[in-house]
């Protein structure tokens, strides 16, 4: 592992979360001839641990969020079913009707839509593979392809997402109105939040792949940013199967 | 950090220019400024004072409940400022006192003990200074603007809500420890970081000093309960200030959510708190009885196991909530495994001392008070354990003896050992062992006054959180002795601050005479380095051979194998020599990144519109952030620093990216 290489990394690297880094010389290892090889102990890069770090973090935050919509969705099916008027007056008479028929709130969801945006984003993480490949074997041509792609179908997934919080809206499902509501809304608005943190990472990256500046040598950059985005893609599997799928 | 410019060799022999770095804006110059300095010794300093700042205003708000108990029938404070004064005292002394505090040693002393120039990332760890002071500072704007929070440090729903705390006390709550968190955070993607990461050469996990173990755990608790914290906090913001129904029984909401995501935070809090106090006891204890600490490998995994029994526990603080017989029974049995790792503790410490030659000077009686007063708020928490006691102490003084004497007897008095051990390292002299053992003394004379009668008072039955009493009730005789304690303990807390000045003073008086690099004759590498530490910590890599490294390198076997000293301190110390370090540069970027949260703290509360200038100059500092070189100062001096041939400096380069 070189010390002189992987400065250059780290200094690269204050784009993909934010950070700075003293590991290399940090340790003075050159200034004073210790040599040893010594760098960073676990041979994982600073940036790169913290980035594990930080994602492990993010799974307790998701955790708590998704129990949140469970507990919440279940109480507002058997207030629902029990016809509590608090309850059933927050909504259309139809979309009542519809939910207690079921006994869940499948009703309300496009299935076959969402799959389709779910399937846009899942494909981005490829796309996000393809872009590091590129940057790390210097296809400068290609990496910005990818990038862009990337940040497209992230940006189509956010689309759908709009769409469909306008369509649901419309149908009378209100962030005020009910308990089903304030939890649906807030778990996915919340990892709408987060993909949408992502584009803005990819299009940062991609304004310093077209001004020349992410070379090689920056490869890590796009790790990171592609861990992030990798792990973003993975709670939206949990989120699609837990809220869209089962009942 | 020198950039360099050179072509590097990649195992093809192909050869890449390395990216030019992408500052556009400057570097603040100065290096000693406090508000942009990323020295983690200055942030660790800045922790320690902002705490006792805190620690000033959640002391006041505690006399002010100790005045309105010491007579039945008080009218001092209304029932509506007591409720205000106790939920504040509660919340800064947690979030704003001992959580910065352990922070505060963290910060100042892991990277010493595992032999790191900084933290991993300087900056951030400016930002989680700052970041934590904009949001307690915040909190306490509240005083000002419409009164505290009332709803206790716990804050149960639906109590919480609009309805039955309609001023903005909550939000003040909420949004400041919202943001406080994000320093919580971000501070402990970084500690653990520099932990994992940064340690000297040879420096094995088993070979780092307890209180650097105590660190890790503890970091890692804060990584996993923090973001628990922030979602209970979001729901409780979406209910209160976006119209949200998480809390809403109305619409069948269940209140006990609130309960339960605050206390899976909550628990893992309580040993977030009490962790780096042990570590730091575990370091001072063995200094002072000249024997290396008793069973390290045991200190480490029970503190291991208790990071991770912490988190099977929390509902026993939820035993009268109604949440059924299983679940009683279940957390009842975790909460009295858990006293298993914390006795482990307990007994090592006494072997340490066991046989030693004790040096009682006033950190090692800090330590000895920890150990004994913790000791006895380990015992009645094991008494909470049991379900059926415990539902008969819920929520009387009982509780409120229990946490005092683990978080006040043990905490609080873990830091004052450690404050009056590295006080030489962190400023260049000692505190004042005369006024030191005074304010030992007056504060555990004050200490046990105040919440020992509480354990009588609880057993009588008086409930927590009630503005007053009758007269009738037999509450009269041990109130006005806990509030005469609290004056004493106030007054005895304060003679830290006394000492502090009057040894600063008499120090400068005498020509700052030189307290040595080991004034204590430590075992810690941290003893190595002069006294104060110097800016770049250590002139060399330390490599290290075994656990008390610098006591090994001090004292070494004789041909008898007795252990005779070969060197002092003084002799094998680094002479403190900076030259060809580089350190990274100070930044504008983290104190304006913090500042800010608060704005659109303010914003959410007030008006969505004031939140706009903060989420512009929020988006701006980032930028500003990432765009800012990450090397030195002086890289322009050092481009000719790297002219050695490249295979013999660092091996064979290899690109190594995954």
């Amino acid at each position: 592992m070189t010390d002189v290489l992987d400065e250059n990394l780290d200094d690269a690297n204050v784009f993909a979360g934010n950070e700075d880094a003293v590991d290399g010389d940090g340790h003075g290892t050159d200034d004073h001839g210790h040599g040893g090889g010594h760098h960073s102990s676990l041979g994982l890069s600073n940036m790169k641990l913290a980035m594990w770090l930080f994602l492990g973090s993010e799974c307790l935050l998701f955790g708590a969020l998704i129990s949140t919509y469970l507990l919440s969705r279940a109480r507002f099916i058997q207030e629902l079913l029990a016809g509590n008027p608090n309850v059933t007056s927050t909504m259309p008479d139809f979309l009542v009707e519809e939910f207690q028929e079921a006994g869940s709130v499948q009703p309300l969801f496009d299935i076959p839509f969402t799959s389709a945006s779910s399937f846009i984003l899942l494909m981005s993480s490829l796309t996000m593979v393809l872009a590091h490949k590129a940057v790390h074997e210097a296809d400068y041509r290609n990496s910005k392809i990818w990038l862009s792609a990337t940040a497209l179908l992230g940006s189509v997934f956010i689309a759908g997402q709009v769409y469909e919080f306008t369509a649901f809206y419309r149908e009378g499902l209100t962030y005020t109105g009910n308990l089903f509501g304030s939890a649906f809304y807030t778990l996915t608005g919340f990892h709408g939040v987060h993909v949408t943190g992502g584009i803005i990472m990819l299009m940062s990256l991609l304004v310093l792949a077209f001004r020349g500046k992410l070379n090689q040598d920056r490869a890590e950059t796009v790790e990171l940013v592609g861990l992030y985005w990798h792990f973003v893609d993975i709670i939206w599997v949990l989120i699609f199967t837990i809220v869209y799928l089962i009942p | 950090m020198a950039i360099t410019e050179r072509p590097l060799a990649l195992p093809s022999g192909d050869v890449v220019e390395p990216s030019r770095p992408m500052g556009i804006l400057a570097r603040p110059r100065n290096a000693a400024n406090w508000l942009t300095t990323v020295d983690h010794k200055k942030i660790g300093i800045m922790y320690g004072a902002a705490s006792l700042f805190f620690l000033l205003i959640g002391g006041l708000a505690a006399l002010l409940i100790r005045i309105q108990l010491a007579v039945p029938n008080n009218s001092f404070l209304s029932a509506d400022a007591y409720n205000q004064v106790f939920t504040m005292h509660g919340t800064v002394m947690v979030f704003l006192v001992v959580m910065p505090m352990g922070a505060a040693f963290a910060n100042f002393l892991m990277p010493l003990q595992v032999g790191a120039r900084d933290v991993a990332f300087p900056r951030i760890n400016a930002f989680s200074f700052w970041v934590f002071f904009f949001g307690g500072l915040m909190l306490n704007t509240s005083w000002f603007l419409g009164g505290g929070a009332d709803g206790g440090w716990f804050n149960y729903a639906p109590n919480n809500g609009i309805a039955f705390s309609p001023s903005n006390g909550i939000d003040y709550w909420n949004m400041g420890l919202l943001i406080a968190g994000i320093g919580s955070l971000t501070g402990a993607v970084n500690l653990i970081t520099t932990v994992l990461n940064m340690r000297a050469p040879g420096m094995t996990l088993m070979k780092m000093p307890v209180f650097v173990w105590m660190t890790l755990v503890t970091q890692f608790l804060l990584l996993f309960a923090i973001p628990v914290l922030t979602v209970a906090q979001i729901l409780l913001a979406s209910d209160r200030i976006f119209g949200g129904n998480f809390f809403n029984t109305q619409q069948g909401a269940d209140p006990l959510l609130w309960q339960h995501l605050f206390w899976v935070f909550g628990h893992p809090e309580v040993y977030l708190m009490i962790l780096p106090a042990f570590g730091i006891v575990s370091e001072v204890i063995p200094t002072f009885a000249r024997k290396p600490i008793f069973g390290y490998p045991f200190m480490v995994f029970s503190g291991i196991a208790i990071g991770f029994m912490g988190w099977g526990v929390w509902a026993h603080h939820m035993f009268v909530s109604g949440i059924g017989p299983l679940s009683v029974t279940a957390f009842s049995v975790a909460t009295m495994f858990i006293a298993v790792p914390t006795g482990v503790k307990i007994l090592n410490w006494l072997a340490t001392m066991w046989g030693g030659k004790l040096t009682l000077n006033t950190a090692m009686l800090f330590s000895i008070g920890l150990v004994t007063q913790f000791t006895v708020g380990g015992l009645s928490g094991v008494s909470h354990a049991i379900a059926p006691s415990d539902t008969q102490q819920t929520d009387t003084y009982y509780i409120v003896a229990h946490f005092h004497y683990v978080l006040f007897g043990g905490a609080l008095f873990g830091f004052m050992a450690g404050f009056y051990f590295w006080w030489p390292k962190a400023f260049g002299y000692k505190m004042s062992e005369k006024i030191g053992l005074w304010n030992f003394w007056l504060m555990v004379l004050g200490f046990n006054l105040t919440f020992g009668p509480m354990h009588i008072l609880g057993l009588q039955g008086m409930p927590r959180r009630m503005q007053t009493y009758d007269p009738a009730m037999g509450f009269n005789f041990w109130n006005m002795v806990s509030s005469i304690g609290s004056f004493i303990l106030a007054v005895g807390t304060l003679v830290v601050l006394y000492n502090a000045i009057v040894s600063s003073i008499k120090w400068k008086k005498a020509g700052r005479p030189d307290v040595g690099p080991d004034p204590w004759d430590g075992r810690t590498i941290e003893w190595s380095i002069q006294s104060p530490a110097p800016e770049h910590n250590f002139d060399v890599d330390p490599a290290v051979e075994s656990l008390d490294d610098f006591w090994h390198r001090k004292y070494q076997p004789d041909e008898d194998g007795k252990l005779r000293r070969v060197h002092t301190g003084e002799e094998i110390a680094q002479p403190g020599n900076g030259e060809g370090v580089h350190l990274p540069a100070p930044s504008y970027w983290p104190i304006v990144l913090a500042g800010s949260l608060p704005l659109i703290g303010y914003g959410l509360i007030y008006n969505l519109w004031l939140a706009v200038p903060g989420g512009i100059i929020m988006m701006m500092s980032l930028y500003g952030w990432a765009l800012e070189p990450a090397d030195d100062l002086d890289v322009d001096d050092h481009h000719g620093d790297h002219d050695q041939d490249p295979d013999t400096d660092h091996g064979e380069p290899v690109l190594e990216t995954v």
